[in-house]
């Protein structure tokens, strides 16, 4: 048994220390948001944030993941009060079968975390592991610029309405 | 006396400032020397070190760290104010064997003229129609990080007076026309020897010691020598593949700054790579039996069933979870991951080429099928990394176990930033994504 923190909530495991995180996620802990693509860390769907950095689930042991944060992207926002990724993704339509759009999301959110005002080149080279075979690319770019502008919006609101109270 | 020192020293670092010239127009050359310029320049690797990533072909700011400072590539473009429009072949050709730019001033070796002296006058002129036919880029060369006496230009006349060797290169008439073709490009233009050999406090190469193994950009550039750790012993048929193709299955595949090597080497005629995998066979030299049997060994191990179900410790662990759905599958190279019994970089005195790859993988090429492996960088901390290399050595190699490895590990994350930063190798970040945005 080991203990997995999941989007702020701690989870009791019974999985081998090499088992995949994504496993535990989608078997264990029923949170289906990260994708099995190919399994060899290749395609970018089952990407997940852990302390702040976006990993590839498919090919991270639980072994690593002791006394570490995993986000996946149920524990960004719902669908009733969307993240402003979730909100960009959506206002963009970026997703067509949508296979890869979580792990893409959880890139993009990791990229923002540290950097809020990412270039083309950045959010390129950020995504450039991930493979969409749909084609959305170009609406995914859009999204993630409109995100930045999303959060940059809402950092603002939230500093006037401290600064007012 | 004095006089006769004074003029001595004088004729040692003095070097006449070669006049200017127009820059001279495209059609002033003619195509077929042109082409074959853009060849040698590919055999030289020339596009490594004089482009920075992001930047523009051959208009340089590339920086290169070494132990007497840091020193950037020059703008060798043919822009007249900042890149070499003004200089006449003559001035080319001065830098190229001597050392020495248009102006008279001595350059840094890190531009490897110890090799390039010895580049035919034939050569040098079709390199010089490539180079003078390529887009003007205004970019001015960035200050030298370097400090005193160092910094003083003169100072490398005496370097040179020391360490370079202005021979062209001698033909040995007891071997083949392809081996001799072959030792002509790698002591010159390929210059092998720039990474593949170690060098002096100096920072001259050994001539004692060629190709037992050198330094670049915090990797370990490999033995190439009978020294090496290949767990297979190399041929020539192998190398040829290699250094063609970017992988061979008993090898595994070209990373770091070997991996722009063969991305440069995969467009050149085919008989020169051939004919510098012939002479880099031969200095390898025959395998000793033993040597021969291990290589046995080696491949046996690598075909047997896995036994990645061992988990006992932790460094076997992160093995089984995030190495060997790859590294031990039947899928072949490229794609699939070489079995790592092998792996060079797991067998190799020191872990800093296995750190860097584990920590930031080896990306897709732009726009051209490549292998590929994800980095873990962010999904593993020193310690972890630690014990999986740990662990990687004492199951793959026959080698000793190595020591301090998490302090490589730790190395290796700063030193791979800085790489990734600067770099314009197939690391396949987007040169000028505004162009492509277009629908």
């Amino acid at each position: 048994m080991m203990t997995l923190k999941v989007n702020g909530r701690e989870h009791q495991v019974d999985a081998d220390p090499d088992t995949p995180l994504l496993y535990v996620l989608r078997d264990d802990i029923k949170l289906n948001a990260a994708k099995f693509g190919c399994g060899l860390g290749q395609c970018g769907s089952c990407a997940v944030i852990v302390d702040g950095k976006a990993i590839l689930s498919c090919i991270t042991p639980m072994v690593l993941l002791e006394g570490k944060q995993v986000t996946t992207l149920e524990g960004l926002g719902s669908v009733s009060e969307p993240a402003p990724i979730q909100r960009a993704f959506i206002e963009e339509q970026a997703a067509q079968c949508g296979y890869c759009i979580p792990g893409m999301m959880m890139r993009a959110q990791a990229l923002l975390l540290k950097n809020s005002k990412p270039t083309d080149a950045e959010i390129r080279a950020a995504l450039e592991q991930h493979l969409c075979r749909c084609g959305t690319h170009m609406r995914i770019l859009r999204a993630v610029r409109r995100a930045a502008r999303l959060m940059e919006a809402a950092d603002a609101s939230s500093t006037t309405n401290r600064s007012a109270q | 006396m004095l006089i006769v020192g004074v003029a001595m020293a004088f004729a040692i670092v003095w070097r006449p400032v070669i006049p200017a010239i127009d820059p001279p127009a495209p059609y002033a050359f003619d195509a077929a020397l042109i082409k074959r310029g853009r060849d040698l320049a590919a055999i030289g690797n020339c596009n490594e070190c004089h482009t920075v990533r992001g930047g523009k072909n051959f208009a340089g700011g590339l920086p290169v760290p070494t132990p007497f400072g840091t020193i950037y590539s020059s703008n060798i473009t043919p822009d007249a104010e900042t890149g070499i429009g003004q200089w006449s072949e003559a001035a080319f050709r001065r830098a190229m064997r001597d050392g020495v730019n248009r102006k008279g001033e001595h350059l840094y070796p890190t531009f490897p003229y110890d090799h390039f002296t010895h580049v035919s006058d034939e050569d040098d002129r079709a390199l010089y129609a490539f180079l003078m036919t390529r887009q003007p880029v205004h970019a001015p060369s960035r200050e030298n990080q370097i400090s005193f006496p160092l910094n003083q230009r003169p100072v490398i006349a005496g370097w040179k007076l020391l360490f370079l060797r202005r021979d062209s290169y001698q033909p040995d008439a007891t071997r083949s026309a392809e081996w001799n073709r072959g030792a002509y490009l790698v002591a010159g233009l390929a210059h092998c020897g720039a990474c593949h050999t170690p060098r002096n406090a100096l920072g001259a190469e050994r001539v004692n010691a060629q190709f037992a193994g050198g330094d670049v950009d915090n990797w370990l550039a490999y033995a190439l020598n009978d020294r090496s750790h290949a767990p297979v012993p190399w041929d020539a048929d192998a190398l040829y593949m290699y250094l063609r193709s970017g992988w061979h299955p008993d090898h595994g595949t070209a990373r770091g700054p070997m991996a722009q090597v063969v991305s440069n080497l995969s467009s050149v005629p085919d008989s020169d790579v051939r004919a510098i995998a012939v002479y880099m066979a031969d200095i390898s030299g025959t395998p000793t039996p033993d040597r021969k049997q291990e290589g046995e060994a080696a491949l046996a191990q690598a075909r047997s069933p896995s036994q990645a179900s061992q988990t006992d410790t932790a460094g076997a662990t992160i093995y089984v979870g995030a190495c060997a759905s790859c590294h031990e599958t039947s899928r072949p190279l490229p794609y699939g991951g070489v079995n790592l019994a092998l792996s060079t970089a797991v067998s190799s005195p020191d872990p800093r080429n296995l750190a860097n790859v584990v920590l930031s993988g080896v990306s897709a090429v732009e726009g051209e099928r490549s292998p590929i492996m994800p980095g873990f960088a962010d999904s593993m901390n020193d310690a972890q990394m630690a014990a999986l290399l740990n662990y990687l050595r004492a199951r793959f190699s026959k080698q000793p176990a190595w020591t301090g490895v998490e302090k490589t590990v730790a190395d290796a994350r700063r030193a791979v930033t800085v790489y990734l930063q600067t770099s314009a190798g197939p690391r396949n970040a987007p040169a000028d994504p505004t162009q492509r945005d277009k629908p």
